[in-house]
């Protein structure tokens, strides 16, 4: 069995001999051409006049392109064909694509970009949440509302009831690998594109639509990403047309790879929230009515900001019952970069609203806060089972899996030693947090919900594996190539893992909503059966028997009580003319969803975890740490414990990240302040927390997925939400006042909280 | 003018403001090292010059004329891998990989700094030599970022290196 086993990464030592390529390390042609935007400087208004003489004239320059200059489709949208790749008179962010620079050099085409003169007639620009609510500036004809039950009156009938708001801040990827594309023109007209993208079939498809050329005439190859967590989803898209473009009207290969405040200022960012709540409840402190506005800052195009607002309202429950419920999504448009999928793709922004909630409530009750959640939980005593939405949750594994992570990290006696510990510290504060999530599988747009995949076996056995899923660090190549292995029953060392090619599987869905291995796991396995049952019916047949009495194990092929080496098996089924070749193909079953009523079974299931987080707070500065974390996560029967120990790690600290130092400031003019590392601050290795111990909830998913694992790439970014928490429950031990944190929680936010619970 | 780069010489390039991490990158395709943030601020193009780090985003080739430079492909031994690489493969210290280089640099670099005694930030006395400590360990990786957040991983593969021979 290679599925289970805790291998390393499949590409470990091409890494750590510097020898994993990406695409800015793929050697080019020398008259290679580098390309650069020219970019607007104001929020909204329209280009007047626009002279690019300075450009033309710069050293090395070789071309300028504009609106007008593009041979088809002037358009980068991944939805809504709202996006132009280059301006066309009205420009809508600071940061947007004017024009495109040739040059010879990265250098000279960024130097040059900034010579242009472009006059701007300036109109007034719609930048926060509340300008585009005032103007009703949004996306879809009006808000998005689910409902259950009879919110309003159940409100009247609470024995109490609370409310509040929470801000929640957006978060740059912050990729370590900026955005980057290789345009190679081919005989006939065809392009090969490099691109470090989530979805090579969008680039495909969009760089086909630009040059005017059916999807046939281009491919798109991928082999690694230098990490992407939904920022390659659709933001390679104007790299790769910019690209695609230029080396068609060059005839020469063009490359461009944003220089990293470029890559802050141009592409999308997690949507940022406010949710406004107000809760009824009953005498014992359960929700019985639960009125939530969600507004979501979805920038100046649509992007894919529906399915994440919709995804943002389908965790508004997390893991609560709430009988009567109404939940509004407001999708607002703004004069700033158009938000785009970030891991977890709106479910953390509705999960951190709930928790909220379900904070706020302990916290007027004087409850711990786990006691509050507890009988608020799906199926606790006297409640229900089904979502907002619909979906019967049906393996409500949260109780068990929080009984376990109780009594491993010790939460009741330190959560009793920090109240003592408070008692005798007045100027640092410590506080802790138990987090639940449950986060739903599959892309909420059904049709996604498909994989493709290709395999080969050649002559002397050895195994070429090929599927739509892309690798950004995640271990998917890995993942795969084990359920690959197990199925030939080969070591992983057996299949040649390679690039992600439009040209080998086509129409393939993003990398994303953390369904690589669900989706290509599965279709390799089926491809790799139909293979299987080939060479096992032909062997069986040469030894007179059935197909079932064929085994592959231990590099071996046994038929009843004879076994011979693989590489001869296949050999012989060469000899006897068998294809030893096929593709294979997926789609989750049992999922419907209409997304305009809110019903459904959205989700194939639902994955499960828990954290405690230990924080320290000191209440003169703001300053802040995190102590100790503890993690139990549900990875299903996982393909591999190591790597998906690596994802929960991840993800808690970047959700964490998210919620605490992660700060995007823009000014009143709209330009974002924050666009390098220099002011934008991601968590490093100094900011682990001291103790960190993170464990998998060892339990079979109960849907048929691959091997019975459940996918692992979003849900433990929010894990993360414990730290938030934690750092409000430092602050409530300062005063009597709800501290009502808003995210992410800087020192500055800290330090205003901790005034406002001592008045 | 000449620089050294794994043991091999090379000669500096004429246009004197071309920084070392683009002269590796782009004239020698020696791509190991990364470019993160060209600014000096994630630590994906650390390098050593002469046994000491530098982010060679923010160095200029032509200040290194006569100088040792060592990259990521110069540290192993042939097929043999360093043992700070073994560790990173051995401990998970990874996941998309981009800014290992950097880090497998800066642990490297670290190593020596600590045997000779030089203080970081959360060195407690700076009148003796700072004791190894994770702590010592954390913050002196800090200037090497990583966004997929697998800082366990490296923070053990270092602990590994740096403590091993002492032991």
């Amino acid at each position: 069995m290679t599925v289970a086993k805790p291998l390393p990464h499949d590409a470990a030592t091409l890494h750590v001999t510097g020898a994993a390529r990406y695409v800015d390390d793929i050697p080019t042609p020398a008259d290679t051409l580098h390309l650069a935007f020219g970019q607007s400087t104001i929020a909204h208004g329209t280009v007047t006049a626009m002279d690019l003489s300075a450009i033309r004239a710069a050293p090395d320059v070789v071309a300028v392109l504009i609106a007008e200059d593009l041979p088809g489709a002037n358009d980068v949208s991944p939805s809504a064909h709202d996006e132009p790749l280059l301006a066309t008179g009205e420009v809508h962010y600071v940061g947007q694509p004017l024009f495109i620079v040739i040059a010879r050099s990265h250098l000279a085409a960024r130097r040059a970009a900034r010579m242009g003169k472009i006059v701007y007639d300036e109109r007034a620009a719609i930048l926060s949440l509340d300008d585009a609510l005032a103007a009703n500036n949004r996306f879809e004809d009006g808000p998005r509302i689910y409902r259950r039950g009879d919110p309003d009156h159940a409100m009247g009938l609470a024995a109490q009831t609370l409310g509040g708001a929470i801000e929640i801040g957006g978060q740059e990827h912050f990729y370590l690998e900026g955005q980057s594309a290789l345009a190679l023109p081919q005989e006939g007209g065809d392009m090969v594109v490099h691109s470090s993208s989530q979805h090579p079939t969008e680039i495909q498809h969009k760089v086909a639509e630009a040059l005017n050329i059916p999807m046939h005439a281009v491919r798109v190859e991928v082999r690694r990403m230098g990490g992407g967590f939904g920022g390659k989803e659709s933001q390679g898209n104007a790299l790769a047309v910019a690209c695609a473009v230029a080396a068609q009207k060059t005839g020469r290969p063009c490359k461009m790879r944003y220089d990293r405040d470029d890559d802050f200022m141009i592409t999308g960012k997690r949507h940022d929230f406010r949710i406004t709540y107000r809760a009824g409840l009953d005498d014992q402190g359960r929700i019985i009515a639960l009125d939530l506005t969600q507004l979501c800052r979805c920038g100046w195009a649509q992007d894919l900001s529906l399915p994440v607002a919709d995804r943002a309202m389908l965790h508004a429950d997390n893991a609560y019952w709430l009988p009567n419920v109404r939940i509004t999504s407001h999708r607002l448009k703004t004069n700033t970069q158009s938000a785009t999928a970030f891991r977890g793709f709106g479910g953390p922004q509705g999960m951190v609203g709930i928790e909220r909630v379900l904070d706020h409530i302990a916290h007027q009750l004087g409850q711990d806060p786990l006691e509050t959640r507890r009988q608020n939980f799906y199926g606790a005593t006297g409640n229900g089972l089904t979502t907002p939405y619909g979906m019967e949750v049906r393996d409500f594994i949260l109780p068990d899996l929080i009984d376990r992570l109780v009594e491993t990290s010790d939460y009741t006696a330190r959560r009793a030693q920090i109240a003592d510990w408070n008692a005798d510290h007045p100027v640092l504060k410590k506080g802790i947090a138990l987090t639940p999530v449950k986060f739903g599988i599959s892309f909420t747009l059904t049709h996604l919900n498909q994989a493709g995949a290709l395999v080969h076996i050649y002559q002397d056995g050895s195994v070429h594996l090929n599927h739509g899923g892309t690798e950004m660090g995640q271990g998917l190549f890995q993942k795969v190539a084990q359920v690959a292995a197990d199925r030939f029953g080969l070591e992983t060392s057996a299949i040649k893992i390679t690039a992600t090619d439009t040209g080998k599987v086509p129409n393939t869905s993003a990398t994303a909503a953390s369904s690589g291995s669900d989706l290509n796991g599965m279709a390799v396995k089926v491809a790799c059966d139909t293979i299987r049952d080939r060479i096992a019916a032909h062997l069986a047949e040469l030894h007179q028997t059935t197909p079932d009495q064929v085994q592959f194990a231990d590099a071996q092929v046994i038929i009843g009580d004879h076994a011979i080496p693989w590489a001869e098996a296949v050999q012989t089924a060469y000899m006897a003319r068998i294809s030893l070749s096929a593709t294979g193909f997926y789609k989750t079953p049992d999922i419907v969803w209409d997304r305009i009523k809110g019903q459904g079974r959205p989700f194939y299931y639902f994955a499960y975890g828990a954290a405690v987080t230990e924080v320290v707070i000191d209440t003169l500065t703001g300053e802040n740490r995190i102590l100790r974390t503890d993690i139990l996560h549900d990875a299903g029967a996982s393909l591999n414990p190591a790597l998906d120990i690596g994802q929960v790690e991840g993800g808690y600290v970047q959700g964490a990240g998210w919620l605490t130092m992660e700060e995007l400031v823009w000014d009143d003019k709209g330009a974002l302040k924050t666009h390098a590392p220099s002011t934008y601050k991601i968590p490093a290795c100094s900011d682990q927390p001291e103790i960190f111990n993170v464990a998998l909830w060892d339990q079979a998913n109960r849907e048929e997925t691959i091997y019975r694992s459940k996918a692992v790439g979003e849900p433990p970014l929010m894990l993360g939400i414990s730290a938030f928490l934690a750092l409000s429950d430092a602050i409530a031990a300062c005063g009597p006042g709800y501290p009502a944190l808003d995210a992410p929680a800087t020192p500055e936010r800290i330090l205003d909280a901790v005034n406002r619970v001592r008045l | 003018m000449t620089i050294e780069i794994n043991n091999q010489p090379y000669d500096l390039p004429d246009d004197a403001r071309i920084s070392l991490l683009d002269f590796m990158r782009e004239r020698l395709e020696l791509f190991g090292s990364k470019k993160g943030c060209n600014q000096g601020a994630c630590g994906a193009c650390t390098v050593l010059v002469d046994g000491e780090r530098i982010l060679s985003c923010l160095a200029l080739a032509a200040q290194y004329d006569g100088r040792s430079v060592t990259t990521i492909e110069g540290v192993a031994n042939g097929d043999e891998l360093h043992p700070l690489q073994a560790l990173f493969v051995e401990n998970e210290g990874m996941q998309c990989g981009y800014c290992t280089p950097g880090q497998i640099m800066s642990g490297i670099a670290l190593k020596s700094e600590l045997e000779r005694g030089a203080p970081s930030n959360v060195s407690a006395d700076l009148t003796v030599a700072p004791r190894m400590s994770r702590d010592e360990i954390k913050e002196r990786l800090s200037g090497n970022l990583c966004r997929c957040g697998a800082h366990n991983g490296i923070i053990d593969a270092v602990a590994a290196y740096v403590g091993g021979e002492e032991q």
